[in-house]
């Protein structure tokens, strides 16, 4: 059963691995050219697994910043994964030991979450494990390459590739709402919301880790409040 | 300041935000706002994650559109994540070179 979840987890984790590819080859390539050395840029990938995160943190450790601003820059762009690991844990298979949840955490990336939220009914930390299994190298090998290429991608294969996460996303979002009416309102309303931090003038100073944050929060309470689901929505879900 | 010092901050600080919930919540949760609540963020927030980032995500404009409505539309007929992301990305990279031949 549990290579049953693993296996599943890793057909997930093709798409994460694809997407995650072309950004940490970026990453890779611009540790590399602000000073760290190969092996610290790939530690910071293996360790991290998050990229707005370590952009910024890469920033910080390059203009010779305080520990103090990493810690609250981290938390900051960062904190979205709360929100999603609360919901994950609601989520686990109860059967499966506590320990599986520190390993779990570790791989709590948007992407992972993601499929996660999507499997149907409780989910096993092995479909996890298997989604990291590829997510993870895919991550860190996309940076120890860039990190020696020392240069881009070719345009064509930076803009290709970096699409295959919001496709990804999407083929998340949209087949359950074509079922359920309030998925859709949920989606168009989180999607005006999030392009009007981007835009509006005033609104757009609002980092883009925290604008998500604040969209989901608004946007799931309003549901939550306006159409509260019933116990069965939950049951095929 | 020593590079690892700010590597461990930086790796410390996103673990304990991904596994403080984790940790802490291991009872069900009964209240039917909070349920419903959690139910809707994967939708909220990934939808809030795709767009409009995915619109600055390519060379061009046009591609990001024509790899969005293409995703859009293989997503609604239900195929698999996998099959979705690829169609995104050949959508995108068939549009830069059609792009790319015409300029």
């Amino acid at each position: 059963m549990n290579s049953e979840y693993f296996k599943k987890g890793i057909k997930a984790g093709i798409p994460i691995a694809l997407g995650y590819f072309a950004v940490s080859f970026t990453f890779g390539m611009m540790a590399v050219k602000g000073g760290m050395t190969l092996w610290q840029s790939v530690l910071i990938s293996l360790t991290n697994l998050t990229s707005a995160g370590q952009f910024a943190g890469l920033d910080i450790i390059l203009a010779g910043g305080t520990l103090w601003e990493m810690a609250l820059t981290q938390l900051i762009i960062n904190l979205r994964y709360m929100l999603m690991s609360l919901t994950i844990s609601q989520k686990l298979d109860k059967k499966y030991a506590f320990f599986h949840r520190f390993f779990v955490a570790f791989g709590m990336t948007d992407e992972i979450f993601g499929v996660s939220a999507a499997a149907s009914g409780k989910v096993s930390p092995f479909f996890h494990y298997g989604a990291m299994a590829l997510a993870i190298p895919g991550w860190t090998l996309g940076t120890l390459v860039g990190a020696i290429a020392g240069t881009v991608l070719p345009n064509f294969i930076i803009s290709a590739l970096s699409v295959a996460i919001y496709g990804m996303f999407l083929a998340i979002i949209i087949p359950p709402a074509k079922k359920n009416r309030t998925l859709v309102w949920v989606i168009v309303l989180a999607i005006a919301l999030s392009t009007a931090f981007k835009y509006i003038p005033g609104l757009n100073k609002v980092s883009s880790g925290f604008a998500i944050i604040i969209v989901t929060v608004l946007v799931a309470a309003l549901a939550a409040w306006l159409r509260p689901i019933k116990e069965e929505e939950e049951a095929v879900e | 300041m020593n590079i690892y010092l700010y590597i461990l901050v930086m790796a410390g600080v996103t673990y304990l935000i991904r596994m403080l919930p984790l940790a802490l919540a291991t009872k069900e949760i009964k209240s039917p706002f909070i349920k419903s609540f959690l139910y809707y963020v994967p939708y909220a927030c990934l939808a809030a994650m795709t767009f409009p980032a995915i619109l600055g995500s390519t060379q061009y404009l046009i591609s990001a559109i024509v790899g969005f409505l293409v995703a859009v539309l293989v997503a609604y007929w239900e195929k698999s994540l996998v099959v979705v992301a690829l169609c995104a990305c050949a959508a995108v990279f068939v549009c830069e070179q059609i792009i790319g031949w015409v300029l």
